[in-house]
């Protein structure tokens, strides 16, 4: 509408003018339409954690039943540590953060490492066997973990595995779609850089290392960023190789903890606020990074 | 060699086990073997069981419902959200940022929060519908508002709370997507007099297709595997209302150690996955052709 109105052919200035205001009239009342519906979506999408942290800090647990219906979820009256306090007394709760913490990072540690350095091996290096090793890649990229949980299960049972860091850190290591993301950042880089160093007689570790890790940070903050949001938030699988507290991860925790009708509500909120607030505080830093990981998985195929 | 250590973990913990979820998808194998009953070769005879299992068939009835609920209207969402966030509007980054914030808080943490809100007495969910009524939306006119406690109600409670966590991720892969097209093919649409609801129709979203296309078969395979929340709000029921197929895995392959079993469910789960790769592959290989 607006575009064809400012064609039409005019008059006078002073109808110009009106109809210049009534225009602007229009556009106003467009963008408040605009950003009421935007705000209101915004509520949408924060309300539960809102409430998570207002509710985690109250300690009165009748307060917190009666509260939660109402805005009061919302609005702090109250500003305690003590569900907190509680939750890390509990047995397991520090060791569970201790836990996830490790696995992520170990996970991720070793993931970038050995996902970039096949991918460089299948982007730069004329080796046998290559393409076959590159097709069976993204075939096995198709093969969802669920399929393949059982006989893992069994395998990792038969080697003794059950309850340790190591059952939860060695099978996700390398990842087929992790190797396809850095492949094809690899495959856009230049290759004059690294024909100069090969000249100079630079080893092709050394090239991986100064030249091809330095360049790809982009590629390595994505894949980083998806398998600690993937290893973090990972509940299948924990559940099935850890039986007590000591290499239990978080969302396991989280799930005994709240199934536990012993366990205030308060202490639940609590955890659930420590569980989140690492990672929304690494998103709200690393916001950019985020998006764009989560923008490129989508640029696959 | 660099590839070495990725092609042996690949080997080990992902092919060599699918090689052995198809063998002992035939056997009677179980996860703590009987030493006075041999693994036996069963034939098809888990394929079988599985089928006559009636908690696994409402688990792919439930799964079917929650990809035909979620795959549409969450796709959608993620469009409506991306055009939003795409326009050049003031505080546009911090939109971004918050319909994005879902996908950084863990599927455990947000099953839990909306199991509070979706509580049918003490949630806030039905005491915001009970006043934005007047007091007509309530538990006792209507059984769904109960919730967890009601089949279809347990069913709409993890719909909602799943499409809450995921769309964010769609509308960026969506705003991407709109990022790549070319500003002159609106600038052209103008000048042919196309009012907004026309550029949108026919150049935003014909322009969008591959994105669409991979949105819809990613949300369609990730739907498949709905597990979690299920896990943490209802484990299932009531009486099976949203039971799925991966609850099922967990329960034949770990829960009662039917190993057999739990591949067989395994293998069928991987030839789903592969029907829905080869016809993303086969519509964005239509789509190259009439390009």
């Amino acid at each position: 509408m607006t575009a064809t109105t400012s064609s039409e052919p005019v008059t006078s200035p002073a109808l110009e003018h009106e109809a210049a205001a009534a225009n602007r009239r229009r556009v106003l009342i467009g963008r408040l339409i605009t950003y009421a519906g935007m705000t209101l979506l915004a509520v949408f999408f924060v309300f539960p954690v809102v409430a998570m942290i207002v509710l985690s800090l109250q300690p009165n647990e009748t307060q917190i039943i009666a509260d939660q219906r109402t805005i009061w979820a919302f609005i702090p009256r109250a500003f305690s540590f003590e569900n907190y306090a509680d939750i890390f007394d509990r047995d397991g709760v520090t060791r569970a953060l201790f836990n996830s913490a490790l696995i992520t990072v170990v996970t991720v540690g070793l993931g970038l490492v050995v996902n970039s350095m096949c991918a460089y091996a299948l982007a730069r290096l004329q080796w046998i066997g290559r393409n076959v090793v590159l097709g069976f890649i993204v075939a096995l990229m198709i093969v969802p973990f669920q399929s393949v949980s059982v006989p893992l299960l069994l395998i990792v049972n038969r080697l003794g595995w059950l309850d340790t860091y190591h059952v939860q850190i060695v099978p996700f290591v390398a990842n087929p779609f992790f190797i396809f993301l850095f492949y094809q950042a690899f495959i856009g880089l230049p290759k004059e850089i690294e024909e100069a160093a090969l000249i100079d007689g630079a080893s092709r570790w050394t090239i991986y290392r100064r030249i091809i890790v330095p360049l790809s940070k982009p590629a390595f903050a994505t894949v980083g960023i998806l398998q600690a949001l993937f290893v973090w938030g990972s509940f299948f699988w924990p559940l099935m190789v850890t039986r007590g507290p000591e290499v239990r991860p978080l969302p396991v925790a989280m799930q005994v903890l709240f199934v536990d009708p012993q366990v205030p509500f308060g202490d639940v909120f609590a955890f659930a606020a420590v569980m989140t607030m690492p990672v929304l505080a690494l998103y709200l830093v690393f916001q950019k990074w985020f998006v764009q990981s989560v923008a490129s998985s989508g640029l696959k195929g | 060699m660099f590839a070495a250590p990725a092609i042996i973990l690949l080997s080990a913990f992902l092919l060599a086990p699918f090689l052995v979820a198809i063998y002992s998808s035939f056997t009677d194998q179980r996860l703590v073997p009987n030493p006075n009953l041999p693994t036996e070769w069963v034939g098809f005879r888990n394929y079988r069981r599985l089928f006559e299992d009636e908690s696994f068939r409402s688990g792919l009835i439930f799964n079917a419902i929650f990809v035909l609920v979620v795959v549409p209207v969450q796709t959608a969402f993620a469009l409506g959200l991306a055009v939003l966030v795409n326009q050049k509007l003031r505080f546009r980054n911090v939109f971004r940022t918050i319909y994005f914030a879902p996908v950084a808080v863990t599927m455990v943490v947000v099953a839990v929060m909306w199991t509070f809100f979706f509580n049918p007495t003490s949630g806030l969910i039905n005491a915001v519908l009970d006043t934005v009524s007047f007091g007509f939306l309530t538990p006792e006119r209507f059984g769904f508002l109960n919730w967890v406690l009601d089949q279809n109600g347990a069913r709409a409670a993890i719909i909602i709370m799943s499409i809450w966590q995921g769309v964010g991720f769609q509308m960026v892969i969506y705003l991407a997507g709109l990022q790549a097209i070319p500003n002159s093919l609106y600038e052209a649409a103008r000048i042919d007099g196309a009012s907004t609801w026309q550029q949108f129709r026919y150049v935003t979203v014909p322009q969008l297709k591959n994105t669409t296309i991979f949105v819809v078969l990613s949300t369609t395979i990730l739907a498949f595997a709905l597990f979690d929340q299920v896990e943490i709000m209802t484990q299932g029921g009531p009486q099976d209302a949203t039971q799925t197929m991966i609850l099922r895995l967990i329960t034949f392959g770990f829960r009662q150690g039917q190993v057999g079993l739990g591949s067989a469910l395994g293998v069928f789960y991987f030839v789903l996955v592969l029907i829905v790769a080869f016809a993303q592959r086969r519509l964005l290989r239509e789509e190259r052709e009439i390009a």
